[in-house]
């Protein structure tokens, strides 16, 4: 017998259920928390030059993350968001990937992000909304895009990368490309509709495309046992037919393996591949939020057990490729660079009064030239209710 | 009486509702333990257990699916949405399903007890990812009902009368407002009628209409023009839809001028459905042509949020325009 959709099923003859938990996925495990590998595991083939890249990307987002969070407390930038205890997740998916793969990330990528070579100053002139940012200081700090390197700018709408991501995928395979487009979402944007539109459109029209779900247990304050019933979101793929991955996302060579072999996979089959990775949001969901409404100091201690820097670290001086003392040492150093990063950016002019109307559309409409100008004339005689603009309207 | 805040008032609301009524549920992302990102559900699922307050999946297009059905069922949902700039993925869901569900079944079903709740506006470093005001596409939407408080003690009347109401209302909450707004709220049950428009100060030479979070803002504009020796009459509209034109009209009728401010864009905003309406009752009363002070026509800015806002400084040089035109 075949199904509708010609594929061959097999038939029973009493009434039988499919137990709703029936599919577990495992979870790619290679390093051990002392820095030892699994038994049975192999280490990915990974150069010294490319696990040291990981490693400071890790350590330089964890630093980035820390000074931001306390600049944003002393009222610098309006908000911030850190991925502390995910730096492996996204930093390893990163490592695994061309420079030309496009990343469609949701918020908490930094790590993916740096990877790619985004500089420091790029990220303050971001966090500072000032006129130097690629995004003309229009969107909420973190909200970072650069085309150079092939990172799609954040939207804060959830889910809506996802789908986008297959079209990427898509149209990147219909022009001969040999990329691949990553899609990185949170275990809550993946209750969006967006997540099952996009998944079955990249199945059934066989997109690259890598998703990649970050799992770390929360939505906020939503905990993922109320996010959805059973195993978790690789078992979905199968779903729509397409293969999954699961990874613990604190393990850098598990989620380094694992994307490799999903982007070698898309290429070569053009297909999409699910990877979940597990870890924990160790941190609160954004500088407005506080997770002492929603969880234990208990169950937060357990997972910062689970540091993916300090397991990878080990892993690096066992190979004699890192030595502790100099790791303080560029920590220090790291301090002092993105303070004065900081200072710089924050005394960065706010875009010109034009960034209001330019880029609604390719050119402004006249409509949107005429509110301009009556804008400016309406600032000539306040200028002092509009500091920002006041003094350079021409 | 009791000082509250807008968020307390919409606490003691819900709590009211869900105490009067078993069949009101409230739910949405957070909205369980939580309380709400902004707390507005707080201590509800400690009080009325988990059945009826909860978390949902993060899924708007659900909420609001689950809402239609609960609805259709006979309950009285009253769902969160944690923004109203994210309330688009479930735009089919309201827009084709509640507006339309008595109408397309010849009253057999409707969902009328449905109140979706969202915090709109701006003024706080939002970006246009969460300062949005979209009352003008639900306000399109024949079936729905749309609500917008400016304070404490609207905020839970017109809750409370959302709640009650046999069809489903789109309630805005001016989040710009949830703490700083504070006033007297009286502790036990009332209603404000939906519908109807406040004349919040009499004054001769112009009517200033807005709604939500620009009442504060056209209050300072109307002092300023004060001190010109310009008589302003106020209203604040709370009805978005069904409007009510009616006093409106008799106060354009009396004073013959008309500015309407609100915070979203200009263009195809709900200023432009009040000028029309108003210049056909009012036409031979105008001595000038309806002002409008509005968003711009773009997205809603971070940078030069401050530049881009319908703030009181254009609405005092409108007011002038207008007395002087
Ligand atoms: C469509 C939409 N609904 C709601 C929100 C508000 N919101 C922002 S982040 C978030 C939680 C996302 O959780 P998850 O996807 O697990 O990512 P994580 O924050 O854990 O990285 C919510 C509800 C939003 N940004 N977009
Ligand atoms: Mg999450």
């Amino acid at each position: 017998m075949t199904n509708p959709n010609n594929a061959t099923i097999t038939t029973v003859h009493t009434a039988e259920f499919t137990a709703g938990d029936a599919l577990k996925i495992p979870t790619l495990r290679i390093l051990r928390d002392d820095g030892s590998l699994y038994e049975g595991a192999v280490a990915p083939e990974l150069d010294k030059a490319t696990a040291l890249k990981m490693y400071d990307t890790m350590v330089f987002i964890r630093v980035l993350d820390e000074r931001m969070l306390a600049a944003q407390r002393q009222g610098r930038i309006s908000f911030y968001m850190q991925c502390l205890g995910e730096e492996a997740t996204t930093v390893g998916s990163a490592a695994a990937l061309a420079e030309q793969d496009m990343i469609m990330a949701q918020y908490r990528e930094q790590g993916a992000l740096r990877y790619r070579g985004f500089t420091l100053e790029q990220f303050m002139n971001q966090l500072f909304s000032n006129e130097k940012d690629l995004g003309k200081g229009r969107q909420m700090p973190v909200h970072y895009g650069s085309k150079d390197i092939y990172y799609m700018t954040i939207s804060s709408p959830l889910g809506t990368q996802i789908p986008q991501a297959s079209g990427y995928a898509y149209a990147q395979k219909l022009r001969g490309l040999a990329n691949t487009t990553i899609c990185y979402f949170g275990e809550g944007a993946a209750s969006e509709g967006d997540f099952h539109a996009g998944l079955n459109m990249a199945a059934v029209h066989k997109a690259p495309v890598i998703f990649f779900c970050r799992n770390n247990g929360y939505a906020i304050s939503t905990p993922a046992s109320e996010q959805f019933v059973g195993d978790g979101i690789a078992c979905r793929a199968v779903g729509y037919g397409m293969k999954a991955l699961r990874v613990d996302g604190a393990d850098i060579l598990a989620v380094y393996q694992a994307t490799k072999m999903a982007r070698d996979h898309a290429l070569k089959h053009n297909e999409p591949v699910l990877i979940e990775s597990i870890a924990y949001r160790l941190g609160a969901h954004s500088s407005s939020d506080d997770p002492s409404g929603y969880r234990s100091k208990e169950e937060e201690e357990k997972w910062r057990q689970n540091d993916p820097i300090a397991r990878f670290r080990l892993w690096l001086v066992e190979k004699g490729w890192l030595n502790e003392a100099d790791d303080k040492a560029t920590i220090e150093a790291l301090r002092t660079e993105i303070l004065d990063a900081l200072k710089v950016a924050e005394k960065v002019a706010k875009p010109g009064i034009e960034h209001l109307i330019s880029d609604v559309y390719a050119e402004p409409i006249p409509a949107l030239q005429q509110q301009l100008d009556e804008l400016k004339a309406h600032i000539r005689k306040y200028p002092d209710a509009y500091p920002v603009t006041a003094g350079r309207l021409d | 009486m009791a000082k509250m805040n807008m968020l307390q008032a919409i606490n003691n609301a819900l709590d009211l509702a869900m105490a009067k009524d078993d069949g009101v549920v409230c739910f949405g992302e957070d909205v369980g333990h939580f309380g709400g990102v902004f707390r507005a559900t707080s201590k509800l699922q400690e009080k009325y257990g988990k059945a009826r307050c909860f978390n949902t999946p993060l899924t708007e297009q659900g909420i609001a699916g689950f809402a239609n059905g609960m609805a259709a069922q006979g309950m009285k949902p009253v769902a969160e949405i944690q923004f109203a700039d994210y309330i688009f993925p479930a735009f089919d869901q309201i827009v084709n399903e509640t507006a339309k569900f008595r109408y397309r079944s010849g009253n057999e079903f409707n969902v009328g007890g449905i109140v979706f709740r969202s915090p709109y506006g701006g003024g706080i470093a939002g970006g246009h990812y969460h300062s949005q005001s979209p009352e003008a596409y639900f306000a399109h939407t024949p079936g729905l009902k749309v609500v917008i408080p400016r304070d404490p003690y609207q905020a839970k009347g017109l809750l409370l009368a959302s709640i009650a109401c046999p069809d489903p209302v789109i309630f805005f909450e001016p989040k710009k407002l949830y703490r700083a707004s504070i006033g007297e709220v009286p502790e036990e049950y009332y209603e404000i009628e939906l519908g109807k428009a406040e004349v919040t100060q009499q004054g001769k030479d112009i009517t200033i209409l807005a709604w939500g979070a620009q009442m504060d803002i056209v209050q300072k504009a109307v002092e300023m023009a004060e001190k010109d020796g310009i008589s302003c009459e106020v209203i604040d509209l709370r009805s978005i839809l069904p409007w009510d034109a009616d006093t409106v009209a008799a106060s354009v009728k009396k004073t013959g001028r008309l500015l309407i401010n609100h915070e979203a864009p200009l263009t195809g905003g709900f200023a432009g459905e009040i000028a029309a309406t108003i210049q056909k009752m009012c036409f031979l009363h105008l001595e000038s042509p309806i002002e409008r002070v509005c968003g711009m026509d773009t997205p809603y800015p971070l940078a030069l949020e401050k530049e881009y806002v319908a703030d009181h400084l254009k609405t005092y040089e409108a007011i002038k325009r207008s007395v002087n035109f």
